[in-house]
């Protein structure tokens, strides 16, 4: 519907994204790098964190600090990315204006700190189950060897599961994309090619839940959100599609 | 040959301790988040608070509607995905045959589950709301989330199908039972506590969803209780999103007792699914 009107390649790489102008620019280029950026950022976050934390839970812990930390990762799942994204607004955002002399705490930064909240209970659970899933035996043997407890899982846990973790990551990632709420509450929704980290930016999922209200049913602009939606769609898709078959390759052994 | 310029203990437990530092980065924001909520909103927690309408342009008054307006698409959701979700576990788990189809169904299934939930949204406005007519209203919201959590529900119900031993089907079958007999008294009776459990946390995700009820249902400020499934309502998190960003000059504490509200409405639901799965397991005799 909407490609009557721009062609992809101007749709995708277009560099302006103003679609109430006359006539309208809908290019979604800086939405594009918008959700790039914040997702990088999230992912350099919560991945390193996320591995370790699954690790300790999974196989250092003793027991009663196993529930108890496991209880509040998955608390930490059950909170609404409304209500973390309230909670980045009122505490985070004037924390990072202040702490890096921003003229606005509404920054990709901030936006990518909460998203890796975000991430991260994904990332620990399903990496702790791919980490349960090596064999005991595996272990014992390597212990046996006289290797260290942290040696064994360096050389013996980690490898054997790294098919679950990649996926564990695939997934995270995949969440980080599609958060909407909580990064249009935080990261400023400024629709330009982002510079820096400490810039406002404007992810996809953003776009399409703070202008699909206001717009004309049946106009371009509203194709376009819904063009948006299906790059959305079709780049979760092929994350979840990588992890999915990253779990199942494994599966042939 | 594990070569390390450090003595291998020590270097254990260098990195056991950062693994540990990492994992509280993670688990005391989480805690802070959590008491920061409850301390600041319970001032504002009162029984006036849930069950009055807001006032003033939402910058005084109660919760009522939205709180109403949450529970009805919760419930309205149950409704439309938890037939239909049990009805698609059953077939992928008993009947279906391991082949290319199957094969594409559980992909479809596993990706479904990732697709983000503006997307929903998306799908929910230009189905029900345009398309099929509905306009925004509780129904159209209902049906999207629903469609939003049948993945999450068709993977839990069919874990617990297949987590019933083999055993139960065929004893049933060598004393004379069909194939539907089996499934309704020796497998679902099993399998119904994990499928009550996943279905559970799939609509406590649903209640705390803003993204796909946004464009569905949602009514900015409407200080009466949803006549009918085809009117438009106020939900919790939708009402938090609208005080903390479209309305100036809200007091925060009202922010936080919605947010309080919310969450623990969710860790509640969580809690009864914890609870339900941990009993019937404790029960489990095989």
């Amino acid at each position: 519907m909407l490609f009557k009107y721009i062609g992809v390649f101007d749709f995708l790489l277009g560099a302006r994204w103003y679609p109430i102008s006359e006539p309208p620019r809908l290019g979604i280029l800086p939405l594009i790098l918008g959700s790039l950026w914040v997702t990088v950022g999230a992912t350099v976050i919560s991945v390193p964190l996320g591995i370790a934390c699954a690790i300790y839970i999974g196989e250092i812990a003793p027991n009663w600090l196993k529930e108890i930390l496991k209880a509040g990762v998955e608390l930490l799942a059950a909170i609404p990315s409304i209500v973390l994204g309230f909670i980045g607004l009122v505490t985070l955002v004037p924390l990072v204006k202040k702490l890096f002399g921003l003229p606005t705490g509404l920054t990709a930064f901030s936006g990518s700190l909460v998203l890796a909240f975000m991430a991260m209970p994904t990332i620990v659970s399903i990496m702790e189950d791919a980490l349960n899933t090596v064999p005991k035996s595996y272990r014992e043997g390597s212990i046996a060897m006289g290797a260290t407890k942290w040696q064994t899982i360096r050389r013996i846990v980690l490898p054997s599961a790294a098919s679950g973790i990649i996926a564990a990551i695939m997934l995270g990632i995949g969440r980080v994309v599609g958060e909407t709420m909580a990064v249009m509450m935080i990261t400023g929704n400024a629709a330009i090619i982002p510079k820096s980290f400490f810039q406002p930016v404007r992810t996809m999922t953003a776009t399409i839940a703070a202008e699909m209200g206001e717009t004309v049913q049946g106009s371009e602009h509203y194709f376009a959100l819904f063009a948006i939606g299906i790059v959305l769609f079709a780049i979760t898709f092929a994350i979840n599609l990588m992890a999915d078959l990253s779990l199942h390759g494994k599966k042939g052994h | 040959m594990i070569k390390s310029w450090l003595n291998p203990k020590l270097q254990e437990k260098i990195v056991f301790a950062s693994l540990f530092l990492s994992t509280l980065i993670i688990v005391i924001p989480v805690i802070l988040v959590v008491a920061v909520i409850v301390a600041r909103g319970s001032s504002v927690l009162s029984f006036e608070f849930l069950t009055s309408m807001p006032r003033m342009g939402m910058k005084a008054g109660g919760i009522f509607p939205a709180i109403v307006g949450t529970f009805y698409l919760v419930v309205g959701t149950l409704i439309f995905a938890l037939p239909v979700g049990i009805f698609c576990a059953i077939y992928l788990s008993e009947y279906s045959k391991r082949n290319l189809l199957t094969r594409v169904i559980e992909l479809a299934i596993v990706n479904l589950a990732g697709v983000p939930s503006v997307v929903y949204g998306l799908f929910g406005l230009g189905l029900f709301v345009v398309f099929l007519k509905m306009g925004a209203s509780i129904l159209a919201g209902s049906l999207t989330l629903a469609v939003m959590v049948l993945p999450v529900i068709i993977t839990a119900s069919r874990e617990a199908l297949q987590s019933v031993p083999k055993s139960f089907r065929e004893v049933s079958y060598s004393l004379g039972a069909t194939r539907w007999q089996t499934i309704r008294h020796a497998v679902l009776p099993h399998a119904l506590p994990g499928i009550l459990t996943g279905t559970i946390l799939s609509l406590s995700r649903a209640a705390g969803e803003t993204a796909p009820i946004l464009f569905t249902v949602a009514a900015f400020y409407l200080p009466r209780l949803p006549q009918s499934i085809f009117d438009q309502a106020m939900a919790l998190p939708y009402h938090l999103y609208v005080l903390s960003t479209q309305v100036p000059n809200v007091r925060l504490e009202l922010q936080y007792g919605t947010a309080l509200v919310l969450v623990g409405l969710i860790v509640m639901t969580n809690l009864v699914a914890v609870v339900i799965r941990s009993y019937f397991r404790s029960r489990k005799q095989w």
